[in-house]
């Protein structure tokens, strides 16, 4: 698995442009993906590669058509030092699981990566960077492989107030 | 125990005290799709085995990136919203009404205490009425319709006691990209910005606006203003019915910062490309080149704000060599501004005055930057490629700075026009 390097402050419109929002289609948004911002990705990303980045990957807008550009190419870890809040969510709800790694920073681009999601660490270059677990609330959503299939087969939740809806 | 306002809110909706950092299952009172959202929140509200959505009276329902249609995709997207609304019996405004956010303030949709969610990032701006709103994913959307409630982690607060009078021409739009350039891109992630203190007291829902609207833009999942006479008389006419009640932070609350701001020494503001943290006072890039002028957006398409740039022209014109776009941000914005001749006097000086809608903002419907170009903005972002090519560059700055510089021809400090 190689790794794709980026800096800090990977904002959604850099992930897929605006002008590619009425697809939906996970294939051909990933044929799109960091369209003007970096060319030898979309045509070169390969199942099972991870993206590696710095701080806030994902800021910007609610469109959940970036982190389906990334997973139609077949990524499904991203490792950052942190996650911008929506991003963060709607990665997990579509099955691509974002991994705060403080570290993230030492990895290279192209670097062979191996992430070790139990064990809490990915492996690159032979040193091991630790990464933080998923919130508990979240990790059954990551469990069941994404939101939908997390919500398909239930009826009603109870809330806060006590009420089922 | 000492509470923030967003504790509050939760509190009251739960029945019982919660703490920042609970996650708990909360019950939406609205929630907004748009038609660039909308599609993807539909079909996985099927693909969850949806079938009713849980309160068609609680979804507000509208297009505002790419209208009227500008491309067949789209037109596509709308009909399939449009039977969407008629099967699951959604009032649907449609084209009509203008931007999502603007929208559901002015309808009032959003109210002191409630929590909303919106599938847009900028649904923080809701919390000028005194809600907790925020945006969520088209997944997330598909689960708030299906079921009506969301789990939301309840967050820590940034109060910010903003003190002071506004110099002449320097504004809401100041005070909040000098607080992004201070917080930084990332510096409220998960948080809320609370923003209390005299100024904001003093400032009208139109300001409130603009400043709970960028909240994002430094990470937060909400931006929010104890609700006040302001806020209750805003509502009067727009959300019968409703009764004032007391809703705000206690001084003893455990905020995760608190921050003093005094704005009487303010400069005008400019965010640099690409990013909305880089701000600086104008003059340090007063002169620079730009090619088109955008006054609108959620964040200043208001009447308030064409008001504000219309003031700075007078009945001067615009430079020949710039594009002037104004784009009111909704239905009721715009005839306000021509029942003042303030779209007359725009026309007049050369600007081109749209219906409506995001603009250039969406960065794929109108109004794009080629490569090289410059686009000044009073808008929320300037990612690269935001309006248009990667290869564009974009500076957000307040109404009265757009209107300066669309006069100059290039970045000007709005004081010396």
């Amino acid at each position: 698995m190689r790794t794709w390097k980026f800096g800090d402050n990977i904002d959604t419109d850099a992930i897929v442009p605006g002008r590619y929002l009425t697809i939906y289609d996970p294939v051909t948004l990933a044929s799109h993906a960091f369209e003007g911002t970096r060319a030898d990705y979309a045509k070169n990303v390969k199942k099972g590669d991870v993206i590696v980045a710095g701080r806030n990957f994902g800021c910007g807008s609610s469109r959940e058509h970036a982190p389906i550009a990334l997973s139609g190419g077949g990524v499904r870890f991203i490792i950052a030092r942190s996650f911008a809040r929506i991003f963060y969510r709607n990665a997990i709800n579509v099955g691509l699981l974002p991994l705060v790694c403080s570290d993230a920073d030492e990895i290279a681009d192209g670097a062979d990566l191996v992430v070790h999601m139990n064990e809490g660490y990915v492996e690159s270059g032979r040193k091991k960077y630790a990464i933080e677990p998923v919130p508990g609330f979240l990790k059954e959503i990551v469990d069941s492989g994404g939101l939908v299939d997390y919500a398909r087969n239930l009826e009603e939740v109870e809330t806060c107030t006590g009420s089922r809806s | 125990m000492a509470a923030t306002l967003v504790e509050k809110i939760f509190s009251r909706k739960c029945g019982r005290p919660v703490r920042a950092g609970e996650v708990i299952m909360a019950p939406v009172d609205a929630a907004m799709i748009h038609d660039i959202t909308g599609p993807l929140a539909v079909q996985k509200f099927r693909e969850m085995n949806g079938r009713k959505v849980f309160d068609p009276k609680k979804i507000v329902l509208l297009f505002d990136h790419q209208i009227p249609a500008d491309s067949l995709p789209a037109a596509e997207n709308h009909v399939f919203l449009r039977k969407f609304a008629i099967e699951q019996k959604i009032e649907n405004l449609d084209i009509k009404e203008g931007i999502c956010h603007q929208v559901v303030m002015e309808k009032g949709r959003a109210s002191p205490g409630e929590i909303i969610v919106g599938a847009d990032s900028h649904t923080c701006m809701y919390g000028a009425a005194g809600a907790f709103s925020t945006g969520i994913g088209s997944t997330d959307m598909g689960f708030v319709l299906k079921f009506g409630a969301l789990y939301f982690r309840v967050p820590e607060t940034i109060r910010l006691d903003i003190h002071g009078d506004f110099p002449r021409r320097v504004g809401a739009k100041d005070l909040i990209l000098a607080l992004a350039g201070k917080i930084g891109a990332d510096g409220a992630t998960y948080q809320a910005l609370e923003f209390a203190g005299e100024t904001m007291h003093r400032m009208g829902m139109p300001g409130r606006m603009t400043c709970c609207n960028m909240a994002v833009e430094m990470g937060a999942k909400v931006g929010i203003v104890p609700p006040d006479n302001e806020t209750w008389e805003y509502l009067k006419t727009r959300r019968k019915g409703t009764t004032p009640f007391a809703l705000e932070s206690d001084h003893d609350a455990a905020f995760s910062s608190r921050h003093r701001f005094d704005v009487s020494t303010l400069s005008p503001k400019v965010a640099t490309p690409h990013n909305v943290d880089q701000v600086v006072d104008v003059g340090k890039v007063a002169g620079t080149h730009i090619d088109q002028v955008f006054i609108g957006s959620c964040t200043n398409g208001r009447f308030e704000d064409l008001a504000e740039a219309a003031e700075v022209l007078g009945n001067r014109s615009f430079h020949d060599d710039i594009r002037v776009l104004i784009i009111p941000a909704s239905r009721a914005e715009y005839l306000k501004a021509i029942r003042k001749g303030i779209v007359e006097q725009f026309v007049a000086a050369g600007a081109l005055v749209e219906a409506p809608c995001c603009g250039p903002c969406m960065g794929g419907a109108f109004g794009l930057l080629a490569p090289g170009e410059v686009s000044l903005s009073t808008s929320n972002r300037n990612f690269k490629g935001r309006q248009g090519s990667a290869e564009s560059f974009v500076y957000l700055c307040s109404p009265a700075t757009a209107a300066a510089s669309a006069i100059r021809g290039e970045i000007t400090d709005p004081r010396e026009v």
